[in-house]
């Protein structure tokens, strides 16, 4: 379908008028609908925009409070300078961790909503302080291997287990 | 259980049943789940991947599904068979060509897989023909459930199922239906269809999902917002007030083409015909533009009784064809079979080796000739 105002270019925008109950259509190019000082509403799909939001340099302030910039997990290492580059998160505390910074993009990527509403587990999940202990723990495990600690990491291993049951 | 035993045949979701197959080709449901006390995945070392992929592994292998199920370790697999995954909607492209240790359960029908260690931990997902949400709604939370008494999920009361990326926080769900809309595309409606299907916050992609284009005139709809509106909320409003208007109008286009413009539909059924019976090259994207065509005559003469000179030829011609069964049911997965079987993984695997493009395109050519032309 042609532009109706240039008939030049492919119509990609598309308004429907209702006025005094007469319906009128029209099928328009985006240059003419931006000569015509129509503003088309955007439509990225919510993973680029939340790329886009993460990427746009100025607004980091606004989007991560700059209290939060510096400060890395406890539990996973993670920042939000990573979670800019990839956008997923390191682990499930850094929804606390960042809980200044995430609940805007939050807000964004999810129409206005910030609290869940839903299934929620029938089996209540061992408590808060036990899944930190095993972050840590695993965490510690990982630097033993690392360093080749052999005796710590076996060590580390039956704490993990023993912490799991 | 080798996947050459499922690749010479089409699944169960895509055999042309379920309610308003004509165009809902597929209902899905999936859900993003991670273990508590484990990092998300973008932290996790090979060590702690392997870990989780043990542990989960274990877990859904011991679930009772009513089907056999199967393993397959991703990261180990061929190529071909991970594009075969792919094409089949078993896995998707980030899993296939993901990194580090992974896997997928897989129950034999089809209707159920389980990606470990893909975006999430768990992704757990269930596929039914037609438009069957409800059905599979049913069915996932009773497999997640299942999960749930094995594994301690990673779960907030604010944000509901903690996911790696915040765009799935909450419930954590999917819900995506594919569908046929080829009137739509030839009544020159389809842009304004997906304009306003994104305008209501919905993704649509194509037939493989995330990047993948409209093919065949098949397009997949999916909810984004998964925080403050809950699992049955959603469902509903897809099964009740998005998936049953689209259909109205794919069949307010098809009326449209069978009232006005019966010749623009004659040719492009005649053509796809012409070209399907008598191509010996053709390429996937070929294939999947022209068969589409077919399906849309097919489905117009079953569903709305459509009669015009180039849909009876056509459907004389599959009543003839190379289907030993000719029941009418059957033509509409002949039309499917084909889909499926052609795709480049499929071709691959059901022929025994890897071919180049030039022999998959004449290997594509030769079936759907032998299937529409009773050529042997």
């Amino acid at each position: 379908m042609q532009c109706q105002i240039c008939n030049n270019n492919d119509a990609t925008i598309h308004l429907t008028e209702i006025t005094d109950g007469v319906r009128s259509e029209m099928h328009i190019c985006e240059h003419c609908a931006t000569e015509q000082g129509i503003t088309v509403k955007s439509q990225i799909p919510i993973n680029e925009l939340l790329s886009s939001l993460l990427a746009v340099q100025p607004t980091d302030d606004e989007l991560f409070g700059p209290s939060e910039k510096e400060v890395s997990c406890p539990h996973c290492g993670f920042t939000l300078e990573q979670f800019r580059k990839e956008a997923v998160l390191g682990c499930p505390y850094d929804y606390e961790v960042f809980e200044k910074s995430l609940p805007l993009l939050i807000e964004k990527a999810h129409n206005g909503k910030t609290v869940h509403c839903g299934k929620v587990p029938s089996k209540t999940p061992k408590d808060t302080k036990k899944q930190i202990e095993l972050l840590d723990l695993r965490q510690q495990l990982e630097a033993a291997v690392q360093s080749e600690d052999y005796e710590l990491a076996a060590k580390l291993r039956d704490k993990i287990k023993k912490c799991e049951t | 259980m080798k996947l050459t035993d499922i690749s010479s045949d089409i699944n169960e979701w895509f055999d042309g049943s379920g309610p308003l197959a004509d165009i809902v080709i597929s209902s899905r449901i999936r859900l993003a789940r991670n273990l508590a006390g484990h990092k998300f995945l973008s932290r996790c070392s090979t060590a702690e991947k392997s870990d989780i992929l043990k542990k989960l592994r274990d877990v859904l292998m011991s679930l009772d599904l009513g089907d056999k199920i199967f393993y397959i370790s991703v990261d180990k697999a061929p190529v071909l068979s991970k594009h075969f995954l792919v094409e089949r909607h078993l896995i998707s492209r980030h899993h296939a060509f993901g990194k580090g240790p992974r896997g997928v359960v897989i129950a034999q029908r089809e209707f159920f897989t389980a990606m470990i260690n893909e975006e999430d931990h768990l992704r757990i997902q269930v596929l039914k023909g037609g438009l069957q949400l409800s059905q599979c709604a049913r069915q996932i939370n009773h497999i997640d459930d299942m999960i749930e008494q094995k594994v301690d999920y990673a779960f907030s009361p604010r944000y509901g199922y903690l996911t790696a990326c915040p765009t799935n926080l909450g419930t954590a769900i999917r819900v995506s239906v594919m569908l046929h809309l080829p009137a739509l595309k030839m009544t020159g409606q389809i842009e304004k269809f997906l304009n306003a299907t994104r305008d209501m916050g919905l993704a649509v992609r194509g037939l493989f999902g995330e990047g993948s284009e409209a093919a065949g005139d098949f397009y997949q709809i999916s909810n984004q917002v998964t925080l403050g509106i809950s699992e049955s909320d959603i469902i509903s409003q897809f099964e009740n007030v998005i998936i049953p208007e689209i259909v109205e109008y794919e069949n307010a286009a098809r009326n449209q083409l069978l009232s006005k413009e019966g010749d623009v539909l004659d040719d492009k059924i005649s053509r796809a015909m012409a070209l399907l019976r008598n191509a010996h090259l053709i390429s996937s994207q070929e294939a999947l533009f022209l068969l589409s065509h077919l399906r849309l005559g097919l489905n117009m003469h079953e569903h709305m009784g459509a009669s015009t000179p180039a849909i009876d030829t056509l459907c004389r011609l599959i009543q003839q064809g190379g289907d030993a069964d000719k029941s009418q049911g059957l033509s509409i997965a002949t039309i499917n079979r084909l889909f499926m079987l052609t795709l480049p993984a499929h071709l691959q695997l059901n022929y025994g080796k890897p071919l180049d493009p030039t022999h998959r395109d004449a290997l594509r050519a030769k079936i759907i000739r032998s299937a529409l032309n009773q050529e042997k």
